[in-house]
């Protein structure tokens, strides 16, 4: 009894995850979709450690590309530089000199550092004037004399510390 | 026989490029008990063999390639050699100017690693037509 309940709410659950999939599935197509690259192709990528990508980056379709693989097929010396800069381009997308350029994002990343910090900076101050409660009294230099004046009177610290470096004969610091 | 070691890094890497003549060789120091080490000769008799595979396929050509780049060391030229020969067999010139570019980024900042290599296999550039990355202009921007 208890499993037939089970099974009927698990079918009604089923049934309504499955709708609700479906709507939200059928939303989903009326929107922009990323491209998915298929993982299960040989893969071109330029890296550093990896020369020699497994697939070469162009395919040969034009005639002048075929007729320029079959003239690799010779002797290499017959070939002219720019035949030979070609081959390389439709086999390889950038070369390592293009690979290794510095890019300026270093300087992307510490504007927005200091940006952030600024206006941080901005924060605190008007939390300063509209925040902060008001300064309290014991700052007051009046205050933090006569404050002096008790401690040394208590003699704080007399051997080491902040009495010791009074001089109480001639009433000033040492 | 003079044999100079080019340390890349600090763990004692075997590499294989002779750069001052006046160094002797120690065998490649690695951490293992009783395994048999492997001397840079016959490393670099392994690879020459591989690369002077026949029939070698593309895909040998690049996995050997990209295996022998990702150790710590700079290839010695008569593995370059045959491994550009393989090249040729493949008819590919394209991933032979690619091999040279990469050896030169494997030389890192030893820069005159890479001279040395071009001189050594200058006489197989010239007998495969070879134009190195720096003829053609694409080891600039």
């Amino acid at each position: 009894m208890l499993r037939l309940t089970a099974g009927r709410v698990g079918s009604l659950l089923t049934r309504r995850a499955t709708a609700a999939l479906s709507t939200s599935s059928a939303r989903m197509a009326s929107h922009e979709v990323s491209e998915t690259v298929d993982m299960s192709q040989p893969l071109y990528w330029d890296r550093l450690d990896t020369p020699l990508p497994d697939r070469p980056f162009k395919d040969i379709v034009s005639a002048a590309d075929k007729s320029l693989k079959q003239k690799e097929k010779g002797p290499w010396s017959q070939l002219t530089k720019e035949e030979k800069i070609a081959l390389y381009r439709l086999m390889f997308c950038q070369t390592y000199a293009e690979m290794k350029k510095p890019s300026s994002e270093w300087k992307t990343v510490m504007g927005g550092i200091f940006i952030f910090l600024g206006f941080t900076g901005l924060v605190v101050w008007w939390q300063s004037i509209y925040v902060y409660p008001p300064r309290p009294r014991t700052f007051d230099p009046e205050w933090q004399a006569k404050q002096v004046k008790r401690m040394l009177d208590m003699r704080v610290n007399p051997v080491e510390g902040f009495a010791g470096k009074w001089d109480y004969e001639k009433g000033q610091w040492k | 026989m003079f044999r100079a070691v080019f340390r890349l890094s600090a763990s004692g890497a075997r590499s294989v490029v002779r750069s001052r003549p006046c160094y002797s060789a120690p065998v490649a120091s690695r951490c293992y008990s009783h395994g048999k080490v492997e001397s840079d000769e016959e490393f670099d008799a392994r690879w020459v063999t591989y690369f002077s595979k026949p029939d070698i396929d593309a895909w040998e050509l690049r996995k050997g390639m990209n295996t022998l780049i990702g150790y710590d060391l700079v290839p010695e030229a008569k593995i370059l050699d045959s491994a550009l020969r393989a090249c040729r067999r493949l008819n590919d010139l394209a991933s032979a100017i690619r091999i040279l570019e990469a050896v030169k980024d494997k030389a890192g900042p030893h820069k005159d690693i890479y001279p040395y290599l071009i001189q050594e296999l200058t006489p197989t550039l010239t007998e495969l037509g070879i134009s190195t990355p720096e003829e053609l202009g694409i080891d600039k921007l």
